[in-house]
């Protein structure tokens, strides 16, 4: 039976799919099924511009070009707007905006995204002004109706007032005149003295429903009579389909089809476990002509052979050869190397199809480039873009992974759609083993790192060679692949970074914190090593090489007071620490480690010190801090995926791709540290300093260098 | 066919047996605050209560729970749940917030077995639980913040 042969009324899938109706229908089972949040707002919302919208209900809801994928773009844009609009915190809402690249774009690279900690930063002034034109139309509009000058008028707590006269009302009731005002050619923002709201533990706008499980993620958008589509993928990178029979998949209960797309076996179903079942059922066989057939261990040797050869010049201060060959040096040497690594979001990817009567089209998804997703969505079904509607979704975690150029994701997704005709609506969903197995990882590098030291035990020379995947495709230096390294903040005279990019079938991705991910790691154990070797604290020491960086300095000489650096380390323990500055925001750790008794790093507790600029929402904050350190924790202990031999993926699920989990997960304490710069990000800073802080707690503690990852691999 | 209580109502479900009570309260039910993470009882994302116990409803059966009952989310009540959820509000617990469901779940059942969870406990009851957002430090915090808040 194809799709077409379906009868799509909503009896025919009712009885065809074996669901009775029971007797007694509680309130709450009556409630309909979500059908997805769309963008922008429901149309009772007036809109005052592009990211400000109005309520009759007096509620203010900020289009949001920024995914909350839980790093709290909501929250903080929301805040801004509610302080220069004075609204009270309680009317405030959240949506995410259209699809639009040029309405929404991310002022740091031109299309609308989510990526490299850039919400707040960018937004900062944008989403400022949004508000304050909004505040100076509504008091524009209330004079009017009031015959009073505009200058009378003042807005607190979300309430106009004119006090000669006495009149007051909300938002609301001058949401349409407000509305048919001109926007102020240079609306005036607040200055930071006058901040109410800014700098304040606001509560999450997206708390509530992340509690009570109405919270809507592209998972639970179910458009009636929607098809559940799944992909059988290879388990290598770049393999094939070469021959598949589906002939038992296609006998299992309420499996509807099955086609062949570029990616791999569709499978069509009525509902999701069938569409699994039938998945299982299918016999492919798999042509590995394209795929990558090396082993991790492989690829590897194969990198490490570039070390020899010249490679592409990031940085070339001074004279290092000079330094290394000068008389009496000691040189210091390591070599790390770093797996793959998934993102693995909680919520997988996914996608869900409606078209509408009129033949348009809406798409449900969470996507870190939704103008991106839609432009491929259309291509691929032959639409013009202005017949579909991307509407994000809250999504469930990303870390990067949501950020694909050219959207393969989506394209796997709208071939998926497109080969069953549309007559249905459909929603695609990834599994947690087409997760772990779909590539796009944060990519192997091997680093090695020479250090100079010289007859009065003063670091002279440092010199960094990172092989490794370009993430942005280049032939020439790639600066997510040395970021971190190519700018070191110590003061080491003579310094060179080279790159050598190299070609993998496996596709590559950013994973949160991008390049910092292996260069934070390998920059602040090597550091700490050199520092140890000269008889150095790694704190004092540290602080010697960082004169002129006063950020650095700042949080570094925090997080040591807050550790009490210096102090006795309880039996058994020892302390570690690493400052790393990304995306423009500085962080220092310190752990205190111990062993387990599985031989490996116990973390107990991390200090923390974060220098983001003005603090939106120190709440925030301090949560993306600990997710960050978790996250990267859980990385540096447990995770890699692996090509094993002949170049399957060997892992599929957590329980071989193993998350860090609450018994592991240290006490965190975070301190931000007070200023005016202008606010930058913290959705991935958290990350990078904590690897290394473990590297030299488990050093110090040990005697063992960490120069593999991840260290569960090692011990 | 199996008949089985979903928050307090009666339900049939007479499609493949072999369905995961996942799916039926999902697809079916349309009852979407329980997630999919894993389908392999590894993330907790899934976590329901079944007659009274956390279970992963992502390997159980819908044949096995003929006569159960069963509790979501959605229809999670009780003073352990107004503390658990009081208390995940207070210390703004979630990020992305798509693992809380079943964070939350297995927090419920735990207060209700435990009324002053010590850390071991908490790590016994929610080290089934993934949160990829790492929101531990909190749900920890959270968890002893119930149970203080329980206790006058
Ligand atoms: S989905 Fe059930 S434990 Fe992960
Ligand atoms: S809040 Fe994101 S996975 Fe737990």
């Amino acid at each position: 039976m194809a799709i077409q042969d379906i009868d799509i009324t909503r009896r025919g899938f009712i009885a065809g799919s074996g669901l009775v109706i029971g007797i007694a229908m509680a309130p709450k089972l009556l409630k309909a099924a979500p059908t997805g949040v769309p963008a922008g707002g429901g149309p009772e919302l007036v809109p005052m511009n592009t990211f400000v919208k109005i309520g009759t209900d007096d509620t203010v809801t900020i289009l949001s070009k920024h995914i909350e994928m839980g790093q709290g773009p909501f929250t903080g844009l929301a805040t801004l707007v509610a302080e220069e609009m004075d609204a009270d915190w309680s009317q405030m809402r959240a949506v995410h905006a259209p699809a639009d690249n040029d309405l929404y774009a991310n002022l740091a690279y031109g299309i609308q995204g989510t990526g490299g900690s850039t919400s707040i930063a960018n937004s900062f002034d944008q989403i400022r002004i949004a508000g304050a034109t909004a505040r100076a139309m509504l008091i524009a509009a209330a004079a009017k109706e009031w015959q009073v000058p505009v200058s009378e008028i003042t807005i607190k707590k979300g309430r106009i007032r004119h006090a000669a006269t006495g009149k007051e009302s909300g938002f609301g009731a001058f949401a349409e005149r407000a509305a048919l005002q001109n926007p102020p050619a240079e609306p005036k923002l607040k200055a930071p003295e006058d901040f109410i709201l800014i700098g304040t533990d606001l509560p999450k706008l997206d708390t509530r429903s992340k509690i009570d499980g109405t919270a809507v993620f592209t998972l639970d958008v179910m458009p009636d009579n929607a098809l559940i589509a799944v992909v059988a993928h290879p388990e290598h990178c770049g393999a094939t389909v070469k021959h598949f029979d589906d002939g038992e998949a296609r006998k299992v209960q309420g499996v509807v089809d099955v086609k062949q797309v570029a990616s791999g076996i569709a499978v069509y179903a009525d509902n999701t476990f069938a569409g699994l079942k039938g998945r299982d059922a299918l016999h492919i066989e798999w042509d590995l002509s394209g795929a990558e057939t090396r082993s991790s261990e492989e690829i590897a040797a194969d990198y490490v052979r570039h070390f020899d050869e010249p490679g592409i010049v990031a940085t070339n201060n001074g004279n290092v050869d000079g330094a290394f060959d000068a008389p009496g040096v000691q040189t210091v040497e390591a070599e790390i190397i770093f797996p793959f690594l998934a993102h693995a979001p909680m919520e997988s990817l996914d996608a869900v199809f409606v078209m509408a009567p009129d033949g348009s089209l809406d798409i449900y998804t969470g996507a870190q480039f939704p103008a991106m997703d839609r432009q491929v969505a259309a291509e691929i079904l032959g639409m013009q873009q202005s017949q579909v509607r991307l509407n994000t979704q809250m999504t469930g975690g990303a870390f990067g992974r949501k950020a694909q150029f050219g959207s393969p994701y989506m394209q796997e997704a709208a071939a998926v759609y497109a080969a069953s005709g549309g007559s249905r609506p459909l929603k695609h969903m990834w599994t947690r083993e087409d997760d772990i197995r779909g590539g796009f990882y944060r990519p192997m590098y091997a680093h090695k790192l020479r250090g100079a030291i010289n007859q009065k035990g003063e670091i002279t020379a440092w010199e960094q060679i990172i092989v490794g995947q370009s993430i942005l495709g280049k032939v020439d230096l790639d600066e997510t692949s040395v970021e971190g390294a190519s700018n070191l903040p110590y003061a080491i005279p003579n310094l060179k970074v080279t790159s050598h990019n190299v070609e993998l079938v496996v596709p590559p991705l950013w994973w949160r914190s991008v390049g910092h991910t292996h260069t934070g790691f390998a920059v602040e154990t090597f550091v700490d090593e050199l520092l140890v070797k000269i008889g150095r604290d790694p704190v004092e020491g540290r602080l010697g090489l960082l004169s002129g960086r006063p950020r650095h300095t700042g949080v570094l000489r925090k997080a040591a007071e807050m550790a009490d650096w210096g102090s006795a380390v309880p039996e058994g323990r020892a302390r570690g620490v690493a400052v790393v500055e990304s995306f423009h925001s500085y962080v220092a750790q310190v752990v205190e480690v111990s062993v387990d008794p599985e031989g490996i790093p116990r973390v107990h507790k991390v200090w923390c010190a974060v220098d983001c600029g003005l603090a939106i929402n120190p709440n925030v904050i301090k949560a993306q801090m600990e997710g960050g350190i978790g996250y990267g924790l859980g990385a540096v202990l447990f995770d890699a995926v692996t090509l094993g031999t002949g170049g399957k993926i060997v892992q599929s699920n957590f329980h071989d791709y193993r998350s860090i989990r609450i018994n592991e997960m240290p006490e965190v304490a975070v301190e931000i540290i007070k200023s005016s710069e202008r606010p930058t990000g913290v959705g991935e800073p958290g990350v990078p300093p904590i690897g290394p802080a473990v590297a030299n707690a488990w050093r110090s503690l040990t005697g063992t260098p960490v120069r593999q990852l991840p260290i569960v691999n090692i011990v | 066919m199996v008949t089985f209580t979903l928050n307090g109502t009666e339900r049939t479900f007479n499609g493949d047996p072999d369905t995961p009570l996942l799916w039926v309260i999902r697809d079916f039910e349309k009852l979407t605050g329980t997630k999919y993470g894993c389908g392999i009882a590894q993330c907790g994302a899934c976590t329901i209560h079944l007659d009274g116990m956390p279970r992963r409803s992502c390997v159980t059966p819908i044949s096995m729970i003929e006569g159960s009952d069963v509790v979501t989310i959605e229809g999670i009540s009780g003073k352990e749940a107004e503390a658990i959820k009081t208390a995940w509000a207070a210390i703004d617990v979630p990020q992305c917030g798509y693992c809380q469901s079943g964070q939350i779940m297995s927090a419920v059942a735990l207060l209700q077995m435990v009324p002053k969870p010590t850390d071991d406990d908490i790590n016994s009851a929610m080290t089934g639980n993934i949160c990829r957002c790492a929101t531990y430090h909190r749900i920890r915090a959270a968890i002893h913040a119930a149970a203080n808040s329980m206790e006058g």
